[in-house]
Formats: C-alpha cells, structure tokens, sequence
C-alpha cells in the first residue's frame, strides 16, 4: 500500500463546486506564515498574564500573600479571587442545565476556598512581560491545608467516600436510569447472556495550539474586544457578558486563526474571564497564553468510563437486549453539563436492531480537571463497549464476528428507525438514513476479510502475529438548534459569507465559498467568508458535534438562493423586463436575449443599498443580502465501519496497522479533498486512544503526565495510510443532503484495533478489556497467560 | 536583567538587538521580529511547531536562546515562498494534497521537510514519516503531508531535470 489514496485537488472551471475536491482558500497564508493565531496578536501597550495554579489535587486555601509579587518591577496588579469585581466572583456559568443534574457546578476564575484539582488558579499577574509575570507568580506564598482526595470515580461512590467538594453531600454530578422495551423478557428468555465490563481512560485532545485570551478595552467607546482560540464566539460572549456584567452591545469575541480544537476548546474557562477583567481594570491590551503543562493540567479531557455491559441473545445470534451500566469521571466541573455520558448511552446501540436496552448512568465527581466533549465525545467508549462485548458473544457462539453483526444491522428498508432513546437534541433518537449492511460490506470487502485467515495462517507459520478487528458506529450530527449566515453581495461585487461558527482547521471558509458561489454563479474566489466574529452575526452556537456544514452550510445554501432571487428582481427592475429574461453569471445579470444588457453585482449591490432618486421594485427590501438560521428537525445520522489489520510483537506489545479500511456514509460530500482529511485525521486521533494516549493520575489524584515525553501523541510513524470508502447516502432531512464527519474516524477506532489485538493473539486466550492499550499492558496479560513459557515456533 | 547585544541574519536580514539572555530564540522571532509564522506548541522541544532552520539546519526554537543565534543564520517559513509571493514547490503540494488543516504544525513541517529535500532529492515514504516524527500535526494523520512531500519531491527532480536538458541544449 502507498500514500496513493492522497488524491490531489483538481481545477474547476464550470461554476459548479459542490462535490469537487476545491484546493482551499485558507491555505495559502497559512503556508507563508501569515497566519493570526491569538498569539500572533500584537497590540500596541499591551501587558501579559500568568496564572499561579494549585499543586494540591484537593486544599483548603489558609491564607494568599501576594505583596512581593506586586513589588516586583515590570508588575502592574496581582488579582486573586478576593481582589475581583463583584459579578467575576461567581462561578462560570451553567450551560447545559439537565434535570438529572444533581450538583451543576462551574469553576471559579480563582479560587475563593478551596482548590478541587492540581492546576486550579489561585492567582493571576499581569506583567510587562510573561518572563516576568512567571517571576512574579513564583513570588506568591499560598498556604494550603490539604484534603483528602476523590480519586477514584468507583471509590467515590462508596459510602464515607472523601468528597471532592467540601460542600456537597456526595460526589454524585448527575444520575440517570434509561431505557426502552421490556428488558427483563429479554433477558429472562435469552440462549446466551454475555457479559463484561471494560475501561478506558482519558486523554485530551491537544490541539498544537494551546488556549489563549487577548482583551482589549476602549474607554471611550465602552467597547470591550476579546480575541479567543476557541470554537464558539457567542457562547464566550455570553459568559464573558455574565462575569463583567458587560453590555452584550458593547462586547466583542473574535476568533481569527485558531490552531485545532477538537472540543476543549468549546467550554468557557477562567482564564478568559480574568484577561476582560484585566483589561478593564488596567485599560491595557491583556494577553494570557496557555502552555502545554498548563493544557495538560487545566484544558478539559475526556474519555474516563467504566462500563459493565451485558447481551442477551437468541441461539442464532440476534440480539435480544442489552444492559448496562456506566460509571463517568467527570474531574472536579461540569463546563459542559452531562452530554458527553450521556452520548455515550444513546450511541451504545449504534447500526444494530436492539429491542430492549436498560442503562444506568452515574456521573461522579473527582478531583481531577474536568471532562468535556473530546473528538468523539462519549461515542468512542459506547462503540468500544458495544463492538466488544459483540466480540465476546461471537466466541460464545463460536460465530465469525462479522457474522454476528450482519444479523443484527438494521436494514434499508427500517429507515427512518426509531431507537428507542431520546437523544441529546431533546428529540426521539430516529436514524434518518443509510445503508448499514452495505457500510459493513464494502469495508470487509476493502479489507479482504475474508482472505485474513490465510493471511494470518501464513503469518504464524513464520512466527508473526497477525489480526483483525472491525468495529461499526451510528453519529449523531448535526445537532441543531440552528448556526446562521449572512450572504451580502457587496459594492465591489464580492460576495461575503458571514457566520459565527469557528472553524479550527475544518476548512469552512472553503465548504461554505463552494456553497455560496454556485448558487451564485461566480468563481470560488470572488467570495470572502468571515467566520467567529460575533460583531458579523448576531447568534450563534458553536463549532462542535459535527454540526457546522449541516447547520451553516445550510444557512450559507438557503440565504444565497434568497440573494439570487433578489439579484434577479432587482436586474429585470433596472433593465426593463421579465424576471425569467434575467440570466446570472460571471458576477453579472444579463438578459437572455440581448447579453449586451446587463449590470455587474456590484452596480445592483450599489443600488440596493440605497441611492437618492432610485426606487426599488414592488417587494424587494434594501440590500442584496440575506440571514439566514436553519433550524434542523432532529440531529441527523452518519455511519461507518472499521477494519484494521495489524501486526503485533509479541515480545513488546507493540502493534504496527497494516491495512485500515473506513467505509462510512457522510451524505452528500461538499469538498472530498476536505471530507478525506477529516475522516484520515479522526482515524490519527483514534489511533492515539487505542494504544498511545493515557493521561495519568496517581492515586492522589495528581497528574503524572504533564508533557509530551510522558504522554504520547501519534507520529508520523504511527499512522498508516488509510483506505476510505465513501457512500454517500444524502440525508432527507436538510437541503444540502450532508451529515457531519469530523469526528467517526475516531469513533469505532479504539475498538476495531483492541480487536484486532486480540484476535492476533487468540491463541494464548488473553481477552482485553481496555483502553488505552499500551504494550506494557499486553506484556502484562500475556505474561499472566503463560504466554512467554511456550515458544512463538514448535 | 542581563542582557546580550546580538547580531543575526534572519531571512538573510541582519539585525543588531539586545536581547535578554533569557529570552528564547521562538520568543524573539515572534514577539521582537514579529515573524510570527514559527509556532510554539509545547515549549519543552517535542511538538516540532517551531522548528526554524539554524544555518541550514533544523532547530527547535523554543530550546534555543536568542543569545546563542549570535552570528549565525536563521531561516523560518517566511522565507519559503518565492519573491513574487507563489508558494514553493514544497507549499504548493502541500496546498494541492490538503496537507494542511488548522495550519499550526505546518510551519515547522515545511522547515524540516525543507532540510529533507535539501539532502536527498528522492526520499522514500519511509524517510519522509521518520524525518517528521520529530514534528506533531494533530489535523492530517500525516498521511498527506507524506503525499505532498513525495509529489513536491518529484517535480523538484522533474524540474532538475528539465534544467540539466536545457543547459546541454
């Protein structure tokens, strides 16, 4: 295999755009270097900030004394919690209430008693410089009283449990019984019951660009700007117009350049609220950037579950229920409510007919740094689960594994099907389309599945250990309740794209340009998109979900088709005639029967905005411009299917991929060029869960791998090249037919490799139940197995 | 504050600076020349983000001091493109092979895969992943940056090529 499915772009030259593999507009800055990433950002006064965190994983903060800091030249102010305004003192504010939340707490810019986790701010200095804003934190003497530690989220829940807030009852956030048929039948009359229960610990996303604030405040105008690397504009302004007490007229967030985000980026944290702060308090431009150890302390992880999860099946392998329930580390906060376990419940079911499910879910408290939505958000952990217990039942039955699953996929012909849940959008849990068995087939088909147990035969006979492992996954996208777009054509006869959602590397601007002009019939080139500005569109929600071609893109599509119409209206006013003699086209309206008449967009765009002694036709209001929010009925479903083929050594643990096949169904595809690269990096992201990415704790609850060397991100080494089979099944239920894809690489991911490790060493009945699976964990098991007391050869 | 008085060729300009001994040699790029395209990623000399090129050869700019770039010569990613603005061979299979998403990594991939090409003009796939190992891209999979760096690496032998049949015409 070679890096051949790398298909380069191709030109374009026939005014149509969607579906084509369009080289981005982005790019070309970025390759010169002239990105603006917030730390690019150089203002003129500016001062630097630096936060003094919290080596305790749970304190009693006695006492803060911070005058030598504040002696210290080159030091303009040294804020702890006492020193805030009044409105900054509170918590950051819930987003996502739910009724099964039992504890909704947010954290506190500083902290005001007590510290919940290491790497909790305590204090933050503004300084000339950040050298010396480091200098000066190192002068802060904070006297802590430790306490004891939640560390554990399955000893938390015990009775006596230390508590990770000194003031709650228990550690229990949030609790949840759900479920649908009638489980005990299901299980009463099952030939077989299976079950397991598995674990997979958390990493984060690390994007390799870290957080970062700059504020800026204008006395005259009462006009406060925030510069944020972050995912949703509004979302931010919203929180930084409760902490200030701000006018929302008078607030900015801007998102320029932002360096990946992949969720941790989406909540609101304190250092954001403490920039605004400064700047006001200081009237000087303030910019706080995170380092990595602080990344590692401080932005939000994802991943810590414990599942036990059980099948009930007919002897034939259909699945007749399935129970479970699930314990979520969710570290010291909910910055982002309960969704992301409970994602992980309504994804559990995934492409198969599952009559009857129970689930019980608690969410608990421990004093680590919170979890938040991370590529994949809960999915990964329901796939695993699911994918491996189907493993377990398949040796029970002593059925092939793709077997089982064929029986138990959910048919074309059951589209729309309604699972039985309600999902996180409020609406029925309903699959809007899709064709599962054809997904799982063409993957298998890739992968020559059916020739791997000559491939593996051969393999062993040479003492290599070969497997493979498939796993299969249904995403929820495209949530609503709406993102917005603005499409202007302007006086110059460009066309402008304007919405609140932040790309991170997506390549919006592409999709929603693509979009734009050919319902516009002008080149690619002649539309400017400007995104994550909350001074461009009034509302937004937010780049995260794989919800932003669904909710903006159809935004972008619906608006511009009102702009063409107005085009066409104000062209046939102008040149005298029929609206159907009007034709668009290089930027210009003409009329059908004479091209010699006609008028440039920039002339219409002139008029209507408004000239003395122009009057406009019956109807038509100012501007050629249109907003548009759409709105969708329901998220809608995207699909795929996994299958690995690695080797691994049985001496070191370590696995190299030999063939990884994706088979998924996005929908309609805007940009493939754009669509490969989401699906290759979601697989890298994945490839890191399964066996690299283990962010660790002591049994203190203090983190032990706070760098790049301790905690291990993929190389270039580590990926294979990709194989990717699209189906393109338009979903029904928005204009455009597209579905979300930024995140199902990374979905069935760690599940599809685990199984593939298992099944290459199937012989010595080692049975994994993790992840991470790091070598020294496979070293361990097969040790346990007395795998190293037989020869790899007779 | 200690401080140095530096002279250094920064895509091949020469500043004279006092710099703080301290100060890193990616914090004087950025912040003092303003030459923000080298990136920091993590500070601590894995991510590779900041990667310039330090008399030809790849460094990490985040473990260097400005005061060690004392008469020596550094080269960063604003120096790629050609003088015309056109991106280089390298940027422009990077654009056409989407090899880039957020863009944050790219500079220092382009820089040591820059010092790649400079050494062998046919590098096999297996030598482009190994030589960015020592560089972290979170977006791509690297799959394609390996196929953008193949392809730039093969029209830069074409053009070779094309140049040695002209001159023996």
């Amino acid at each position: 295999m070679d890096v051949s499915d790398i298909r380069p772009a191709t030109l374009t030259d026939d005014g149509r755009y969607i579906g084509k593999r369009v080289m981005r507009t982005e790019d070309d800055k970025l390759l010169k270097g002239q990105g603006a990433y917030v730390d690019d950002l150089h203002l003129p006064g500016m001062l630097h900030g630096a936060a003094l965190r919290s080596p305790h994983a749970h304190a009693r903060i006695v006492s803060i004394d911070t005058a030598a800091a504040r002696a210290l030249k080159g030091v303009h102010a040294v804020y702890t919690h006492a020193d805030l305004p009044a409105p900054a003192q509170a918590r950051v504010p819930s987003m996502l209430p739910n009724p099964a939340i039992r504890l909704d707490r947010g954290q506190e810019l500083l902290a005001s008693r007590e510290t919940t986790f290491a790497g909790e701010a305590v204090a933050f200095v503004v300084a000339e410089s950040r050298y010396i804003a480091e200098d000066a934190c190192a002068l802060i003497e904070v006297e802590y009283e430790p306490l004891p530690v939640s560390a554990d989220c399955r000893k938390a829940l015990e009775p006596g449990a230390p508590l990770c807030h000194s003031d709650a009852k228990d550690n229990i956030a949030a609790q949840v019984d759900v479920g649908f048929g009638d489980i005990a039948a299901a299980f009463d009359g099952a030939a077989h019951v299976v079950e397991e229960t598995y674990w997979q610990n958390r990493g984060s996303a690390h994007s390799m660009e870290t957080r970062g604030y700059v504020a800026e405040f204008h006395p005259a105008s009462g006009q406060l700007t925030v510069w944020s690397s972050g995912q949703a504009p509004h979302h931010e302004k919203k929180n930084l117009a409760t902490l200030l007490d701000w006018d929302p007229e008078r607030l900015r967030v801007i998102m320029n350049d932002v360096g990946g985000g992949f969720g941790p980026k989406l909540p609101f944290y304190p250092e954001e609220g403490l920039v605004a702060v400064a700047a006001v308090d200081l009237k000087r431009p303030v910019k706080w950037i995170e380092d990595r150890r602080e990344y590692f302390l401080t932005t939000t992880q994802e991943r810590d579950q414990w599942w036990t999860i059980a099948v009930a099946l007919e002897a034939d392998g259909r699945i007749r229920g399935v129970r479970l329930s699930m314990i979520h580390d969710n570290g010291a906060f909910l910055p982002w409510g309960m969704i992301t376990p409970y994602i992980s419940i309504t994804t559990t079911p995934g492409p198969y007919v599952i009559p009857a499910m129970a689930a019980d879910l608690k969410v608990v408290f421990t004093n680590k740094g919170a979890t938040s939505p991370v590529r994949g958000a809960g999915r990964p952990q329901a796939v695993f689960a699911m994918e491996r217990i189907l493993d377990k039942a398949a040796r029970t039955l002593g059925m092939d594994r793709a077997e089982l699953r064929r029986r138990n996929l959910i048919q074309p012909e059951q589209m729309p099907y309604d699972v039985g849940f309600i999902y996180r959008d409020g609406k029925p849990l309903k699959y809007d389309s899709g064709d599962y068995p054809a997904c799982q087939q063409a993957a298998l088909d890739h992968a020559d599945y059916a020739g791997f147990a000559h491939r593996k035969a051969q393999a062993r006979a040479q003492g290599r250990f070969l497997g493979i492992g498939l796993a299969s996954f249904v995403e929820g996208t495209g949530m609503g309740p709406f993102e917005g777009a603005t499409v202007r054509v302007q006086r110059n006869g460009r066309i402008a794209v304007l919405t609140g959602a932040t790309p991170q590397g997506q390549g919006h601007k592409t999709t929603f340009a693509q979009i734009a002009a050919e319902q516009l019939h002008v080149q690619l080139e002649q539309v400017d998109v400007i995104t994550g500005d909350t001074s461009g569109i009034s509302m937004g929600v937010g780049t995260f979900a794989s919800r932003i071609t669904v909710n903006a893109g159809n935004s972008v599509y619906l608006a511009a088709q009102i702009v063409r119409q107005k085009l066409i209206k104000l062209a046939a006013f102008m040149l005298k005639c029929d609206e159907t003699e009007i034709t668009l086209g290089a930027g210009a309206a003409s009329m059908l029967s004479n091209p010699d008449r006609r008028m440039g967009y920039g002339e219409l765009a002139h008029i209507s905005q408004g000239m003395p002694g122009f009057s406009f036709p019956e109807g038509f209001t100012g501007g050629l411009e249109e907003t548009h929010y759409f709105t969708p009925s329901q998220s809608t479903y995207c699909n795929g299917t996994a299958v690995v083929e690695l080797e691994i050594d049985r001496d070191t643990g370590q696995i190299k991929i030999l063939d990884y096949v994706m088979a998924h169904d996005s929908g309609k595809l805007i940009n493939p060029l754009i669509v490969d690269g989401q699906v290759i990096g979601s697989i890298a992201h994945g490839i890191g869960n399964a066996t690299l990415e283990w962010m660790q704790y002591d049994e203190g609850a203090q983190p032990i791998t706070t760098n790049f060397g301790e905690y291990l991100l993929p190389m270039a080494t580590d990926v294979p090249n990709i194989r990717i089979v699209h189906l393109e099944t338009p979903s029904p239920l928005n204009p455009l037919g597209v579905k979300g894809v930024g995140e199902g690489g990374t979905i069935p991911a760690a599940a599809a490799i685990v199984s593939a490790m298992e099944d290459a060493l199937s012989e010595y009945g080692v049975i994994f139940t993790e992840a991470p699976l790091v070598p020294q964990r496979v070293f361990e098991k097969l040790k346990e197995a007395g795998a190293y007391e037989v020869p790899v050869l007779p | 504050m200690d401080t140095r008085k530096i002279t250094t060729v920064v895509n091949g300009v020469t500043y004279e600076r006092e710099v703080e001994t301290r100060r890193t040699l990616g914090d004087f790029l950025r912040h003092e020349l303003e030459l923000t395209g080298t990136h920091y990623g993590c500070e601590h000399g894995v991510c590779g983000a900041c990667t310039v090129l330090l008399d030809g050869r790849t460094a990490r700019s985040c473990l260097t001091l400005a005061a060690q770039v004392d008469g020596h010569e550094i080269r960063t990613v604003e120096s790629l493109a050609r003088a015309d603005g056109t991106l280089d061979e390298l940027q422009t299979a990077f654009r056409e092979c989407h090899a880039l998403q957020c863009g944050f990594c790219t500079p220092g991939m382009l820089m040591t895969l820059t010092e790649l090409l400079g050494e062998t003009d046919d590098p096999s796939e297996e030598e482009i992943r190994e030589a960015i190992t020592g560089n972290l891209c979170r977006c791509t999979g690297y799959q394609p940056i390996v196929a953008a760096a193949l392809l730039a690496a093969r029209r830069l032998r074409e053009a070779k090529a094309g140049a040695s049949i002209q001159h023996k015409e």
